[in-house]
C-alpha cells in the first residue's frame, strides 16, 4: 500500500515508518497490534505511550522482526525505511534493511548484556563491528560514551562485569552502547523506566542532543507522561494494541481528544493542585481474548454508547493530529449532569 | 491531632563492615544521623534517589530492622525495647505495604486469608463469622468486592492486588502505615485510584502515613511534609508546599528541576546534571553532596552541615545565601474547549450522567482519513 493522501504534509526525510500493523499470537483469537502506523522523520522523537500490555514493546519488536517467528502471525504491515519498503507480512525482516542503521535498547537490561564479559568488551565489540577502526578509538568511544550517560569513574567501570553494576547502571550501559555508532534511528523500550530523576534527565538530554546533532530519529516507547513531555516531538497513544490519538505533543497535550488520553492526563498528580482528588480512568485493561470489539476502550470509558460497538477510524481533528473516537470532542458530543 | 506518633532520634544503620568468611565486606552506611517526627493524622513523605537508605529507614522505623544506633519512639514508647505483648501491639498498630503488589502477596493463599489472617493474629477470639464479615468490609473499604475473597493473587491486576496489601494493612486496625514506593510498580490510571484510595483512607480512619516515594508529582499530591534523602542522611526537611515552594538545599533545587514540565513544552528549563550519586560505602566527607554540589566552597569539604530539628530544617552551610532558582513547571493553562473537556471527564467518572446530544451537522463533515499516516 502507498501513502498518497498525505504525502504532501510529510515530506520525504521520512526515517522510518510502518502501516498498517496488524499482528497477534499464536492460539489468540483476537489481534494484539490491530492496524498500527507509525512515523518518525529525521530529528524527530515518537513517543509511543499506553498502559502495560498495550502491544508496545510487541510493536517495537515487530519493526525490529525480534518476534518469534513460528509462534507470531503478522497479517498486515509494510515497513519502510528511508524509502525502502518490506511487506511484513510472512517475512522475518532482514538484518541488512535494519543494518547499522537502528540500534534497539531493550526494556529488560539485564537479559541482553553477556554476564560473562566486561561492560568495556562488549561495548568496544559494538563500536568494532559497526564502524571499525582501531581497538585503541573503540576504547576512546565506549569511554566517553560512559561519560556520556552519567557513569562516574568509567575507566574502573570498562573492566567491570554486569553482575557488578546497580539496575541503573545496567540500563544506562546498554544506552551508551546503543548510541555509541550514531544510529540513524534508534528505538529504545522503556529505557529510563528504572532510573532516578536526575538521570533520567541526563538521558533524555543525551537523546535530544544526538537528535539535533545527528539528526537521529527515536521511536520512544514508555508509560510515564512526563517522559513524553520532556522529550516528545510527536506522539502516538496507544490503547489495546490500537493507536487511539497521535500527533505533535504539543497539540495532544493542550488539546487531548480521545476520553483514554484525557484520562491519562487527568490521572497525573499536578504539582499545581495538590491534594485535588485525581480524576481516574476506571477499572483495568481487559486481556487481548477479553477485548470487546468496536472501540476497544469502550469497557472502560464513561462516555460509550451504543454506537461504540463499531470501531472508529482515526479522523483528523487538524491535518497532523488524529482520533479515533465517535465522540469527540467530547463538548460538542455530550453533556454530564452531575 | 499534632500530637508526635513517630519520633526517631540519631538513626544509624550500617551493614556489612564485619570480617565475614567471605572475606571483609565493605561497610554500607545505608542510614547514618537521621531524626525525624511525624505527628499524628499527617502523612510524611521520604523521598531521594536510589539506594539513599529510604527502604532502610522504613524497616528501622518499624523495627523490622535493628539499628546500629539510636532509636525509635512510637506514641512515647521506645521501639527497640518492647517484647512480648508490647510487641504485638505494636505490629498491630504499624503496618507496611509493600512496593511489589506481585511478589509481597503470598501466592497460594486466598485473598480472604490474606486479609483474615492479621486478624486470626491480632483478634484471635473473633468468630469465623465475624472474621468474613470483617473480610468483606476491608475488601469493599479498599474498592474490591467481598466475592473476590475466594480468589488468589495471581487472578488480580497490578492495582488490585495493591488494593489486597492495603485492605491487609488495614486489617488489624492500624494508627500509622508505612508505604515503600506503594505506588511505584502502578501504570498512571491505577496509581491514580491507589492514590485516591489512601488519601480517603488517611482522611476518613485518621491513618497516620509515611510514604516513600521517588516520584516528586506524587509526592507533592499525596503529603503534608517531607523529608529529602541524601546517602543516608536527611538534607532537608519542612511541609511539602514550602519545600516545593522554595528549596533552600541544593540537593532539593536539583531535585525540583528535574520534573518534567507536563504540557509538552520543549524544555528550556534544562536541569542541572548532577553525575552519579558516591557509594554509600565510602561517603564523601563533610558534606556528602559536597562532590556533587554546584555551589560547593572548601568548608563543605572538611564540615558536615547539621538539619538541627526534627521537623524543619535545611543541612546545608550556604543555604542562606544561595539563590533559588527552580521554578516548577507549572502547565499552562488550557484553553476553554479543553478545560470542559477535562470537566466533562472528571464529571463522568465520578458518576455524572452521560447524555449524548443530536448529532451537529458539523459531526457529520468531520473528514475521515482513508490513511492515517
Ligand atoms: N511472545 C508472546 N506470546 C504471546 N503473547 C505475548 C507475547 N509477547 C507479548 N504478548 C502479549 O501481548 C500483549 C502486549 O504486550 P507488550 O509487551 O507489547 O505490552 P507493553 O505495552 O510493552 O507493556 P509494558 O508497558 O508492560 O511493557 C500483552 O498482552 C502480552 O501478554
Ligand atoms: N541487607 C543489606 N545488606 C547490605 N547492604 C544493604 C542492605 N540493605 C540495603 N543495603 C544498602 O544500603 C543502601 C541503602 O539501601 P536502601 O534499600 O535503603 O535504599 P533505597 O533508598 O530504598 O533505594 P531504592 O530507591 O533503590 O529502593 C544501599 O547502598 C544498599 O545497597
Ligand atoms: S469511541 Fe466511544 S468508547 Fe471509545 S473512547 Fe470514544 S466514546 Fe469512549
Ligand atoms: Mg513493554
Ligand atoms: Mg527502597
Amino acid at each position: 500500500m502507498i501513502t498518497k493522501a498525505h504525502s504532501s504534509e510529510y515530506p520525504a526525510d521520512t526515517l522510518l515508518s510502518v502501516e498498517n500493523l496488524t499482528l497477534r499470537f499464536r492460539g489468540q483469537s483476537n489481534d494484539v497490534v490491530d492496524d498500527v502506523s507509525l512515523r518518525v522523520r529525521r530529528g524527530e522523537v515518537l513517543c509511543v505511550v499506553g498502559e502495560s500490555g498495550c502491544g508496545k514493546s510487541v510493536t517495537a519488536m515487530a519493526l525490529m522482526g525480534l518476534l518469534p517467528v513460528g509462534s507470531t502471525r503478522i497479517s498486515s504491515g509494510l515497513l519502510k525505511i528511508e524509502g525502502e519498503s518490506l511487506c511484513l507480512v510472512d517475512t522475518v525482516v532482514p538484518a541488512t534493511l535494519r543494518g547499522n542503521r537502528i540500534a534497539m535498547i531493550f526494556q529488560e537490561p539485564m537479559t541482553s548484556l553477556n554476564p560473562s564479559f566486561t561492560i568495556g568488551n562488549q561495548i568496544a565489540e559494538a563500536v568494532l563491528q559497526h564502524r571499525g577502526g582501531s581497538k585503541a578509538a573503540a576504547r576512546e568511544r565506549s569511554l566517553e560514551m560512559l561519560a556520556r550517560v552519567g557513569i562516574a569513574s568509567p575507566e574502573k567501570r570498562l573492566s567491570e562485569y554486569p553482575h557488578q553494576l546497580s539496575g541503573g547502571m545496567r540500563q544506562r550501559v546498554m544506552i551508551a552502547m546503543a548510541l555509541a555508532n550514531d544510529p540513524q534511528i534508534l528505538i529504545a523500550d522503556e529505557p529510563t523506566t528504572a532510573l532516578d530523576v536526575t538521570i533520567q534527565a541526563q538521558i533524555l538530554n543525551l537523546i535530544r542532543d544526538l537528535r539535533d546533532e545527528t539528526g537521529m530519529g527515536t521511536i520512544m516507547i514508555t508509560h510515564d507522561l512526563g517522559v513524553v513531555a520532556e522529550i516528545a516531538d510527536t506522539v502516538a497513544v496507544m490503547y489495546g494494541g490500537q493507536v487511539v490519538e497521535q500527533g505533535p505533543a504539543a497539540d495532544i497535550f493542550a488539546d487531548p481528544q480521545h476520553p483514554y488520553t484525557i484520562g491519562l492526563m487527568s490521572s497525573m498528580p499536578r504539582l499545581d493542585r495538590p491534594g485535588e482528588r485525581l480524576s481516574i480512568v476506571p477499572g483495568t485493561v481487559p486481556t487481548v481474548a477479553a477485548m470487546p470489539k468496536g472501540c476497544r476502550f469502550r469497557t472502560r470509558c464513561a462516555f460509550a454508547n451504543e454506537i461504540c460497538g463499531t470501531r472508529p477510524s482515526l479522523c483528523d481533528v487538524t491535518p497532523l493530529h488524529s482520533v479515533a473516537c465517535h465522540h469527540a470532542p467530547l463538548e460538542a458530543h455530550i453533556e454530564v449532569a452531575v | 491531632m499534632s500530637d508526635v506518633i513517630l519520633e526517631a532520634t540519631s538513626l544509624v544503620k550500617h551493614f556489612g563492615g564485619s570480617d565475614s568468611w567471605f572475606g571483609k565486606t565493605p561497610k554500607v552506611q545505608a542510614v547514618d544521623g537521621v531524626s525525624l517526627r511525624v505527628r499524628r493524622g499527617e502523612t510524611f513523605a521520604i523521598v531521594g534517589e536510589s539506594g539513599c537508605g529510604k527502604s532502610t529507614l522504613a524497616r528501622l522505623l518499624m523495627r523490622l530492622l535493628e539499628p546500629t544506633s539510636g532509636a525509635v519512639m512510637f506514641e512515647g514508647k521506645e521501639v527497640s525495647s518492647v517484647s512480648g505483648d508490647a510487641l504485638k501491639t505494636l505490629r498491630r498498630d504499624m503496618q507496611f505495604i509493600f512496593q511489589d503488589p506481585f511478589s509481597s502477596l503470598n501466592p497460594r493463599m486466598s485473598v480472604g486469608k490474606l486479609v483474615g489472617e492479621p486478624l486470626e493474629v491480632h483478634a484471635p477470639d473473633m468468630s469465623a463469622q465475624h472474621r468474613r464479615d470483617k473480610v468483606a468490609e476491608l475488601l469493599r473499604k479498599v474498592g474490591l468486592r467481598p466475592e473476590h475473597a475466594g480468589r488468589y493473587p495471581h487472578e488480580f491486576s497490578g492495582g488490585q492486588r495493591q488494593r489486597i496489601g492495603i485492605a491487609r494493612a488495614l486489617a488489624s486496625g492500624p494508627k500509622l502505615i508505612i508505604g515503600d514506593e506503594p505506588v511505584s510498580a502502578l501504570d498512571v490510571s491505577v496509581q491514580a485510584q491507589v492514590i485516591n484510595l489512601m488519601g480517603d483512607l488517611s482522611r476518613d480512619l485518621g491513618l497516620t502515613l509515611v510514604i516513600i516515594a521517588h516520584d516528586l508529582g506524587v509526592i507533592r499530591h499525596m503529603s503534608d511534609r517531607v523529608a529529602v534523602m541524601y546517602l543516608g542522611r536527611i538534607v532537608e526537611m519542612g511541609r511539602t508546599e514550602e519545600v516545593f515552594a522554595n528549596p533552600r538545599h541544593p540537593y532539593t533545587q536539583a531535585l525540583l528541576a528535574s520534573i518534567p514540565s507536563m504540557d509538552g513544552s520543549d524544555a528550556a528549563r534544562r536541569p542541572v546534571v548532577l553525575g552519579e550519586m558516591p557509594s554509600p560505602s565510602n561517603p564523601p566527607s563533610g558534606c556528602r553532596f559536597h562532590t556533587r554540589c554546584p555551589h560547593a566552597q572548601g568548608r563543605c569539604k572538611e564540615e558536615s552541615p547539621t538539619l538541627g530539628s526534627y521537623e524543619d530544617g535545611v543541612a546545608c552551610h550556604f543555604w542562606e545565601t544561595l539563590a533559588i532558582d527552580t521554578p516548577l513547571p507549572i502547565p499552562s493553562p488550557r484553553s476553554d474547549a479543553t478545560q470542559a473537556r477535562f470537566a466533562l471527564y472528571r464529571a463522568a467518572t465520578e458518576g455524572g450522567t452521560v447524555t449524548h446530544k443530536k448529532p451537529q451537522p458539523e459531526t457529520a463533515t468531520k473528514q475521515h482519513r482513508e490513511d492515517h499516516l
